[in-house]
């Protein structure tokens, strides 16, 4: 595991002045990085378990998952003393953790106590801080990729996220539904020509490129299943071929996920939620997997706008919390650990006698991450994350 | 490019039209519709704005064409009772689930799952055809605006049998008339109860989610002061708001006369809190399902509603980010009328503020298809909606297909990222070739090619070519075949603007 190796690789890029004069931290060839948004509020405490909590098992009767016990089929996977993961994950996560390519920073989060998805989503994704006014229109990754140099942006979602808003116009494709370009050479020409000087100019030629790309994508995709390959679908596919983009030229990457909302019905070692995780989990291997040797130069960020209720409510689910659990990846990260700040889980550690507690910053843990991968200076790190300042968690 | 479509031609009236059909007019007409077609410029023509406007507030012709009339007609969600049927549903459910596992059980549950498929489907085929040929434009619009405001997701639970009844019994009857009753229409719907999960919501069950987005996405808005409190009160409000089973519950005497039930809406007093409460700072002071109803009443007499509902409508309608003095006028209205939805759209179309936005609001997905199914093909009727669905769906606005309960974005900068222009000029493509099969019935099994609509209709010299741009002209005059010009014009940054 050799993290030092991963650091030269950022700190390699020796930083190169731009025609406008302006410093950019790292050229083509640096690391690689994909933030995975869960929408919805995950309920993290069925994913992390805290196992050595009586209060959780006192907390969640119907739903907790069983302690780590070799004679449970459906007990949990135990990472250390307190805690666990969830047996959806086992096979997926529980490797990948052995061989320290994923991490988890419980009792994390943001400020934001509105408990709404979509405001706590947008402020997530703007990245600006929670009191002032907002600008709808600048989102923390697009400031990351105006920082640096050829970061190659892309969000994998059939509309741009308010994460990559921003000035410059940043590719978005949905991995779902691709296929073939209709268009020759002369209309696209044409095409291109009727919003030249517009404000959808960029759009309009990167859509016309990208239609290609993808169309080339299908071809090897279907070579492969004709040798024999397991054709994928839902976020596995959307996985492989974000990987497949990743790998050959994006370098910066977005991806939602939903269905985490679970209100009623949310299961427990089986069911909604563990079937969710499961399809996630597996993805994410796949994406891994696809990468190849660029796996070791990429960082994977899992994030979700909230926790949930550390309590059962009474319809076998959970209602919208604070805290939650992130989740990094990579081939070269440093993992294996939980990390940040951490508080024993007990009723009177929880945050409103109600959530997990947020001991972490989104922001925070962010920069810190950035500031690894990318040898990025405060003065960068202040302008992806204005006015927060960076925790260095020894991600990467 | 906009601007480009501001500054260009001033077509006059043509001979023999009774009202002036210029651009401002015309860019006027492309909001007030979904796209203006041959029968929305005549009725402009012999009415003028006013008369046209009025009619539209109406909603006072909605005779759609018969062969579109009898498609609806033959739709077998018109044939059921809706109440019944959802209670059918949960007692056919619970039916399979008492099944022993396998080929039979895995039959029926197969069988009942196409069933909703179906229904799902017929729903949007059914909201489509009114949205295309319904002469009440501005009505079909207002459907969309709140079934997206009051947004349903299909998949969830049983929503899928239930999204034609949503539309036709709660949104329908309201879309121009008092937002209160809008708000009660949906709160009385089992799609929204068990969407939300307020179906769950009991006394010593509180289930909060309802009650959260009714205030944050239905009334008031995120940022209108309400505490984490509040929606802990509303939520006890609502207990024993749900959808009902196949015998009404056994109550004790005293609660008897409070029970409610209509379709498969239910108000169980057996599962509501009965606990004072307070809500926005206000003891509410009434008693069972009327304490619901004095809930609502607060909500919606909020002054933050009426700029929440207001500001939301002129997104649509105007702008990304609509005129503070507009949005101020408009919920001025709002709160003079109660909440007339009519009366607070009368500000908003005779406004200064719209008429100096013409031509700059880029198109929603639903916009820009059923737009360019009206200019392509005017009132000849779409046998087969299957691939207007699907485009939809691969722009990311299916019908009734919003996982989440805020609704499709009203942003332009939602749906003008490059994977969706690219898919969009793909649509614009299969329009204008006529090669999606829209005219063979849908159990026809084959398809029809050849057939390519011809675009250069008296609409299109009249409403579109008088204001094209440059480039756009341009590129017509490089068109190689019709087909290749149909693409170019429904490409074009001018049709994709309004």
């Amino acid at each position: 595991m050799d993290r030092r190796h991963f650091l030269r690789t950022g700190l390699a890029a020796a930083p190169a002045l731009t025609l406008a004069g302006r410093l950019f931290a790292a050229p083509a060839g640096g690391p690689r990085f994909l933030c995975v948004f869960l929408r919805g509020g995950y309920d993290c405490a069925n994913f992390l378990i805290p196992w050595s909590s009586s209060f959780y098992y006192e907390s969640r009767p119907k739903l907790g998952i069983a302690k780590p016990d070799p004679a449970i089929l459906d007990g949990a996977l135990a990472l250390d003393a307190d805690w666990a993961l969830a047996p959806s994950v086992r096979d997926s996560l529980g490797p990948l953790y052995q061989q320290r390519q994923v991490l988890f920073v419980p009792f994390a989060g943001t400020d934001d106590l509105s408990r709404s998805h979509f405001e706590t989503q947008d402020s997530i994704e703007l990245g600006q801080p929670v009191q002032g006014a907002r600008n709808f229109n600048s989102g923390f990754l697009a400031r990351l990729a105006g920082t640096l140099s050829g970061s190659a942006p892309i969000a994998f979602t059939d509309t741009l996220p308010l994460a990559f808003r921003g000035d410059a116009g940043i590719a978005s494709m949905s991995m779902q539904r691709v296929g073939k370009s209709p268009f020759d050479d002369i209309q696209s020409a044409t095409l291109r020509g009727m919003y030249a000087g517009s404000h959808l100019e960029a759009a309009v030629t990167e859509g016309l490129e990208l239609q290609q790309q993808m169309a080339q994508a299908m071809q090897d995709e279907m070579q492969a299943a004709s040798r024999g390959a397991i054709t994928t679908k839902g976020f596995e596919l959307t996985a492989e071929r974000m990987a497949r983009l990743m790998r050959s030229q994006y370098r910066l990457g977005f991806v939602d996920v939903g269905g985490w909302d679970t209100h009623v019905n949310e299961g427990g070692a089986r069911g909604a939620l563990a079937s969710n995780l499961t399809s996630l989990a597996v993805g994410l291997g796949t994406f891994a997997q696809s990468l190849g040797e660029e796996w070791n130069n990429t960082v994977v960020f899992v994030l979700s706008e909230f926790g949930r209720t550390f309590r059962e409510n009474g319809n076998g689910g959970t209602d919208h919390g604070h805290g939650s659990v992130y989740w990094v990846l990579g081939g070269r990260i440093n993992g294996g650990r939980i990390a940040g700040e951490q508080v024993r889980v007990a009723r009177d550690t929880l945050f409103q006698n109600r959530d997990y507690p947020v001991l972490n910053d989104y922001r925070a843990v962010l920069a810190g991450l950035f500031s690894g991968m990318w040898a990025l200076s405060p003065q960068q790190l202040d302008v992806i994350f204005p006015g927060s300042s960076a925790q260095d968690l020894k991600l990467v | 490019m906009a601007a480009a479509l501001l500054v260009a031609g001033c077509a006059s009236a043509p001979p023999g039209a009774a009202h002036a059909t210029g651009s401002p007019d015309m860019a006027w007409l492309q909001r007030m519709t979904f796209g203006v077609n041959s029968g929305a410029l005549a009725q402009y023509q012999k009415l003028g704005r006013d008369g046209y406007l009025e009619e539209q507030l109406r909603a006072a012709d909605e005779h759609l064409p018969d062969a579109v009339a009898h498609q609806i007609a033959q739709l077998s969600i018109g044939q059921v009772d809706a109440g019944r049927l959802f209670v059918g549903i949960a007692i056919e459910q619970k039916r399979i689930n008492a099944l022993a596992d396998g080929p039979d059980k895995q039959a029926a549950r197969q069988k009942l799952n196409e069933q909703g498929n179906q229904a799902a489907y017929e729903a949007r085929r059914r909201e489509l055809l009114r949205a295309i040929y319904s002469p009440a434009q501005l009505k079909e619009q207002m459907v969309w605006f709140w079934l997206n405001h009051f947004s349903v997701f299909e998949q969830k639970a049983n929503v899928r049998w239930m999204i034609a009844d949503y539309s036709e019994r709660a949104i329908r009857p309201h879309a121009l008339g008092k937002f209160r009753d809008l708000v009660m229409a949906t709160l009385e719907h089992p799609a929204m109860l068990q969407y939300l999960d307020n179906a769950q919501n009991a006394v010593g069950h509180i289930n909060e989610n309802y009650a959260r987005e009714l205030m944050e996405l239905h009334t008031l808005g995120v940022d209108a002061g309400y505490t984490q409190n509040d929606v802990q009160e509303l939520a006890r409000v609502l207990t024993g708001v749900g959808v009902a089973g196949p015998e009404p519950p056994h109550l004790r005497p005293e609660l008897r006369g409070l029970y409610v039930r209509e379709g498969a809406f239910e108000f169980n007093p057996a599962r509501h809190d009965f606990g004072s409460k307070t809500l926005l700072g206000h003891a509410l002071s009434r008693h069972g399902f009327a304490e619901i109803s004095e809930a609502v009443d607060l909500l919606v007499r909020q002054s933050a509603c009426a700029r929440f509902i207001s500001r939301k409508l002129a997104i649509y309608f105007v702008s990304d980010d609509p005129p503070r003095a507009l949005v101020d006028r408009m919920a001025q209205t709002f709160q003079q009328t109660d909440g007339d939805i009519a009366a607070v759209l009368r500000t908003l179309f005779t406004s200064r503020e719209l008429a100096e936005q013409a031509g700059r609001k880029f198109k929603d997905p639903m916009q820009y298809v059923v737009s360019a199914l009206r200019m392509a093909y005017d009132t000849r009727p779409i046998e087969n909606m299957h691939p207007v669905t699907g485009w939809l769906g691969a722009l990311g606005e299916a019908e009734f297909g919003h996982q989440t309960p805020d609704g499709y974005s009203l942003q332009d900068t939602a749906w003008s990222s490059s994977g969706q222009m690219s898919r969009r000029f793909e649509i614009a493509r299969a329009i204008g070739s006529g090669s999606a099969g829209l005219f063979d019935p849908e159990d026809a099994g084959t398809r029809t090619l050849g057939g390519f609509p011809l675009l250069t209709t008296p609409v299109y010299y009249s409403v579109v070519a008088p204001l094209l741009s440059a480039p756009t002209r341009n590129a017509l005059e490089t068109a190689r075949s019709q087909q290749e010009w149909n693409l170019y014009l429904l490409a074009s940054p001018d049709f994709n603007y309004r």
